[in-house]
């Protein structure tokens, strides 16, 4: 009987070697594990023999049934990993393929400036507000301190509206300045905003100058601030959109409506102050015109200059992007090429 | 305004290089904008005479001259017309370095052979020693340049172009820079001194002045000068005048010019004989009055202009031009000199009507003291009798109707600091001031500090002026550098209108640039023909504002929609893309508001002003997606414009509905009206045939357009929750047959309006043999839900068949089979 045990493990052994589906392992364990093969006769049989021969065979015989136990579940985990592998294999793709196309849009660069630029000033308190672009006389010179025939109208050649009743005096705002004055008739302080938009010039346009622009004005009231503060809210603007490195210069400038004036430039970019063409060889960049509000302009919106002072700042947008990214004429922006646009 | 280094040195000591006092000059306020060297690269090129000129053996045009430079001639060829013996020239040297005529490049001068004849050197244009653009004749130098000096050391110079703001007339002066550069160096200032001899015959006896519009002209002084000699100015002067860029004239009218550079004030030199009864009147313009002024222009004057006048007419616009008539010329025997003050805004008027500049007008323009005539005058009189001999009458015209007084202008100590930021003792204000020419006196115990105004300054009005002179001084660089510490203002509540619109305007732009949109930025400046073109009949119903002073025909209007911008970039894209093109702009139009009719016309009544509302537009044709292996090119179509619509509004929760629209635009039976609670909020569809055209666009192309000011009334940011349903729904598919004529959206409001009905999609549409001809077959999916309880299918089957009832009632619809 042992010699039985032993020859069925060896045969039944070398049969499931060459299995080769879950099919044919299932008719090997029916042959081999099944209720009418020949290992599971031989355990019922075991009953009818002597108790030490009983011991013995039914020993070996459990031997052998574990043995072909484990050979089946190894077996079967074996050819379920080959069933997986297959397909696997046959289902592999080409992923250097190109992806499906999705149209891929994008924000102008004039409108992702200004949204940095009022992000900037946003987290400084600053608040964003809007106001017309077809202004009147009155709000874009005289209240700002620029009466009809002052010498600093030169500095804002003008487009008139007509409408109609003879003497003009509807304009394209030629700065976004009388937004300052719009706010301070309304708002009393503390007093801090910006104000994004369009601003219209007679001026012919060329590679550096637009007769249509975009402008930001910002705008700060309350007791004690002053020019350092100017400079500390301008340095910071500078720093966060063009980085710690780049140096900025303050220089004394007029514009009517502020007292003292001040015009802010950074480091030419494209030099790095060595002078260019870009720079005028001055090695800066004017950004901005600013300087503290005059006295006669808070006092005519009914703030008392005696208790309150302020200071107020203008930039032109389009010539931050052409610096960052060294955009050398600023009419594509206006062009609305796709080729161009679609690159930032 | 360009200074010459050498003429400032006159005036102050300079210590500094040029951009170390360009710089300095820059912080405080006058910018440097260029820095020109003369002469620096001149080397090996000499002053030389020409003593003696034959013909050139072989050359009919050229000439063979001889240049002695002092110590021996040489032989040179010369082509140019205007050489002469006894000339002061530049004489180059072999060797000397020159600019080549014709190729612009530095060159070195090598010996040449010209037709025969060895050249030893050359005689120098302009051009050749990088002056001038003039290469047909050779520079002549005054008689008195000293031979065989380097030309560097006689004619070289450095000159700063200095940026001057209106606010400072003053410094459009070379002693207006030298105060300054005095202030800002510590160095003390030299202005020239000034004296003649006058004559026992006086002035008053000789012409009589009268000032008829004293308005116009707060001050009028004059001398006389008779017996002199008009020639060519000496070399220096000349120089002075090149080094600003103004070409010498003749003697007298070079000392004008001179001094009014030198002082920044205009003055005007008549020929004395030639004036008609001895008087000077200054008066208003007769209408109509004509002059014809020295460009040889005739010009026709207004009563709002000033004219200076003899006994018969006028002889010059005051300020601006003189004329032909009392031109000093080589034959003037006796001068009468003016160095007026005249009203800033008539000046400025007066140059606008006329289209006509000068340098004495732009002076005048910015607004120049009364106080500042007599001193130029006196000192142009001076160099007059210098370089062109004669005598001065006795004492000098002074009509002065306009005498003004200057009022001291009281800085508070503390306003420095106030509005600077920067500490300052009071010594250093004072100091700083009075370098200014300021006079000073300290008040209440030393708190206050007076301060009079010197009359070159009329631009110092008040302390926050002088508060900027003493700091622009000191340098703007020493201001320190803080945070604001003020209180931050109440913040914009986020139900704000103001809040909402950049909130709808951020998420139409995202939401747009997720589909794939490029955004662009048009003019809202636009041509009557572009906006015309958006119309199959050419023509606008409402008239867009106009510009009343167009740079261009392109610039003329105010934009009235987004259209035609839109269309435009469409169309330009078109050319160089093959994938579809979907593009949008945000931004503002603008149209005429109807005025109030009892309109306040006080000046600023916004009432005046029109309506700018904010529209969006969009645009797409082409490709639906570029070409790709995946799958075959569809075409752009009408849905995908809608899709866009659905897709951005979505988010705000509106519903949207649609009509067909009659849009003039589009294309007739393609476009709808976008509605929402039927209040029209925009447009989608096709685009006419017809505009197409107009636009040159290739593909077929829709556009969507909402009007932002008739959505933002419709957003909210108030939302109510709806619970989650926790019951199944039932899903039924039906299939309705109709008319064509009927459209969906009838359908679908019907089947809407049931109970339990939560959600209803359209997933066919088909025509053909299945059904009837001028039918239509809508193959609809209806979810039917309750939040309370399970449907039943008797629940559902109920519903179903009343639905289906009011459908046939109302739309004739008919169960497919
Ligand atoms: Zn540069």
């Amino acid at each position: 009987m042992l010699d039985q045990l032993k020859g069925l493990r060896t045969q039944a052994l070398s049969e499931l070697s060459e299995v080769d589906s879950l099919r044919g392992l299932e008719l090997w364990r029916v042959r081999h594990l099944g209720k009418k093969s020949a290992l599971i006769q031989i355990l019922r049989s075991l009953a009818t023999l002597p108790a030490e021969e009983r011991r013995r065979a039914g020993a070996q015989a459990n031997e052998v049934k574990t043995a072909l136990e484990s050979g089946l579940s190894e077996k079967e985990r074996q050819l379920q990993e080959a069933l997986l592998a297959s397909p696997l294999k046959s289902r592999q793709l080409d992923v250097t393929l190109p992806g499906r196309p999705y149209p891929i849009g994008g924000l102008h660069p004039i409108t992702q400036t200004i949204n940095e630029i009022c992000e900037i000033f946003g987290n400084m308190g600053f608040q964003t507000i809007e106001g017309p672009e077809v202004e009147l006389e009155y709000y874009n010179f005289e209240a700002l301190n620029i009466p009809p025939h002052h010498p600093a109208r030169e500095m804002f050649a003008t487009l008139w509206v007509e409408t109609g009743g003879g003497e003009e005096t509807t304009l394209l705002r030629t700065h976004t300045s009388p937004m300052q004055i719009r706010l301070m008739e309304r708002e009393r302080p503390p007093i801090r905003v910006i104000v994004p938009g369009r601003a219209y010039r007679y001026e012919a346009t060329d590679a550096t100058h637009e007769s249509i622009f975009f402008q930001v004005e910002g705008l700060a009231v309350d007791t004690n601030i002053t020019m350092a503060d100017l400079k500390g809210t301008l340095l910071e603007f500078c720093r966060c959109l063009f980085g710690d490195e780049r140096k900025v210069r303050f220089r004394c400038d007029y514009f009517p409506f502020v007292e003292p004036g001040a015009e802010m430039a950074i480091e030419c970019l494209a030099c790095a102050g060595a002078g260019c063409r870009l720079c005028g060889h001055s090695g800066w960049i004017e950004i901005l015109g600013a300087g503290m509000v005059h006295p006669d302009v808070l006092a005519r919106v009914g703030i008392d200059p005696d208790i309150y002072s302020g200071f107020a700042f203008g930039m032109g947008v389009e010539r931050l992007p052409m610096l960052r990214y060294g955009v050398d004429d600023i009419r594509l922006f206006y062009n609305n090429d796709l080729r161009f646009l679609r690159q930032f | 305004m360009k200074v010459s280094l050498k003429w400032l040195g006159e005036y102050v000591d300079i210590t500094l290089s040029a951009l170390e006092l360009g710089n300095k000059l820059t912080i405080a306020g006058l910018e440097l904008s260029a820095v020109e060297s003369v002469g620096q690269a001149w080397d090996n090129v000499v002053v030389g005479e020409v003593t003696d000129l034959t013909p050139h053996p072989h050359a009919d045009r050229l000439t063979l001259a001889t240049v002695d430079l002092g110590g021996g001639g040489f032989t040179v060829v010369c082509g140019a017309p205007n050489i002469r013996v006894g000339q002061r020239v530049p004489f180059a040297r072999v060797g000397g370095r020159l600019i080549d005529g014709r190729t612009g490049q530095t060159v070195s001068l090598k010996p040449a052979r010209i037709r025969g004849v060895v050249s030893e050197g050359m005689v120098c244009s302009e051009k050749e020693l990088g002056i001038s653009d003039d290469h047909e004749s050779i520079l002549v130098l005054p008689l008195d340049a000293p031979v065989g000096a380097p030309l560097g050391d006689y004619l070289g110079d450095t000159i700063l172009d200095l940026d001057i703001t209106p606010n400072r007339p003053d410094c459009l002066s070379v002693i207006g820079i030298a105060r300054e550069v005095a202030a800002l160096t510590g160095a003390p200032l030299r202005p020239p001194s000034v004296g003649y001899q006058e004559s026992e015959q006086r002035i008053d006896s000789l012409v009589s002045v009268s000032v008829s519009a004293p308005d116009l002209c707060p001050r009028y002084c004059a001398t006389l000068i008779l017996g002199v000699k008009v020639g060519s100015s000496p070399g220096w002067l000349q120089q002075r005048l090149n080094s600003y860029g103004m070409r010498p004239v003749n003697s007298v009218v070079d000392v004008t010019n001179y001094v009014m550079l030198e002082y920044g004030q205009p003055l005007h030199a008549f020929d004395y004989h030639r004036l008609k009864g001895r008087q000077v009147v200054v008066r208003r313009a007769a209408p109509a009055e004509t002059i014809t002024t020295l460009d040889g222009t005739e010009r026709r004057l207004d009563p709002d202009m000033l004219v200076i006048a003899d006994e018969e007419e006028a002889i010059a616009v005051a300020g601006i031009m003189g004329s032909g008539a009392s031109e000093v010329t080589e034959a003037t025997e006796a001068v009468l000199l003016e160095s007026a003050n005249f009203n800033q805004v008539a000046i400025r008027r007066g140059c606008e009507r006329l289209q006509l500049r000068s340098e004495a007008s732009v002076r005048f323009e910015k607004g120049l003291s009364s106080d500042l005539p007599p001193e130029p005058l006196r000192r142009a009189t001076q160099l007059l009798l210098e370089v062109a001999g004669g005598a001065a009458a006795g004492g000098v015209v002074d009509v002065y109707p306009g005498k003004r007084e200057y009022e001291s202008v009281v800085l508070p100590v503390r306003e420095v600091a106030r509005l600077s930021g920067l500490e300052v003792d009071v010594d250093e204000m004072l100091k700083v001031l009075r370098s200014l020419g300021f006079e000073c006196r300290e008040v209440d115990r030393g708190s206050r500090i007076a301060v009079s105004v010197p009359y070159w300054r009329s631009d110092i009005r008040c302390a926050p002026d002088l508060v900027e002179e003493i700091v622009r001084i000191i340098g703007y660089e020493r201001i320190p550098v803080t945070r604001l510490s003020s209180a931050l203002p109440r913040q914009q509540l986020r139900s704000s209108p103001a809040s909402l619109r950049s909130s709808l305007r951020r998420s139409l732009r995202d939401a747009l640039v997720g589909l794939g949109f490029q955004e662009i930025l048009t003019y809202p400046l636009v041509s009557l023909e572009r906006l015309q073109k958006l119309s199959p009949r050419m023509e606008l119903e409402t008239p867009p504002l106009k510009v009343a002073n167009p740079m261009t025909r392109e610039q003329e209007y105010l934009r009235t929609g987004l259209r035609a911008g839109v269309l435009a970039t469409l169309a330009h894209n078109q050319k160089f893309e093959s994938a579809g093109i979907r593009v949008f702009e945000i931004g503002k139009v603008f149209n005429p508001r109807q005025p109030a009719t009892d309109e306040v016309k006080r000046p600023h009544n916004d009432e005046r002003l029109p309506r700018e509302d904010e529209m969006l537009c969009a645009a797409l044709g082409g490709p639906r997606s570029g070409l790709s292996w995946h799958a075959g090119q569809e075409m752009l179509d009408f849905f995908d414009a809608k899709g866009v619509v659905e897709n951005v509004l979505n988010g705000w929760g509106i519903n949207v509905g649609f009509r067909v629209s009659d849009d003039e635009t589009l294309f007739p039976g393609r476009g709808a009206e976008i509605l929402v609670d039927d209040d029209r909020i925009g447009i989608v569809g096709e685009i006419h045939p017809k505009v197409a055209q107009a636009f040159d666009l290739s593909d077929t192309v829709f556009i969507m357009e909402l009007d932002l000011e008739r959505l933002l009334p419709r957003m909210s940011r108030t939302r109510r929750y709806r619970p989650i349903p926790r019951f199944p729904g039932v899903s039924r598919d039906i299939a309705l047959v109709v008319d064509e004529q009927v459209s969906y959206h009838t359908m679908e409001s019907i089947i809407r309006a049931f109970p339990l009905v939560t959600k209803v999609t359209l997933f066919d549409l088909y025509r053909g043999e299945q059904v009837p001809a001028g039918k239509k077959s809508f193959a609809i999916r209806i979810i039917y839900q309750s939040l309370s309880h399970t449907l039943t299918d008797d629940e559902v089957d109920n519903v179903e068949q009343q639905m289906l009832d009011i459908l046939h009632q109302e739309t004739g619809a008919t169960l497919r089979r």
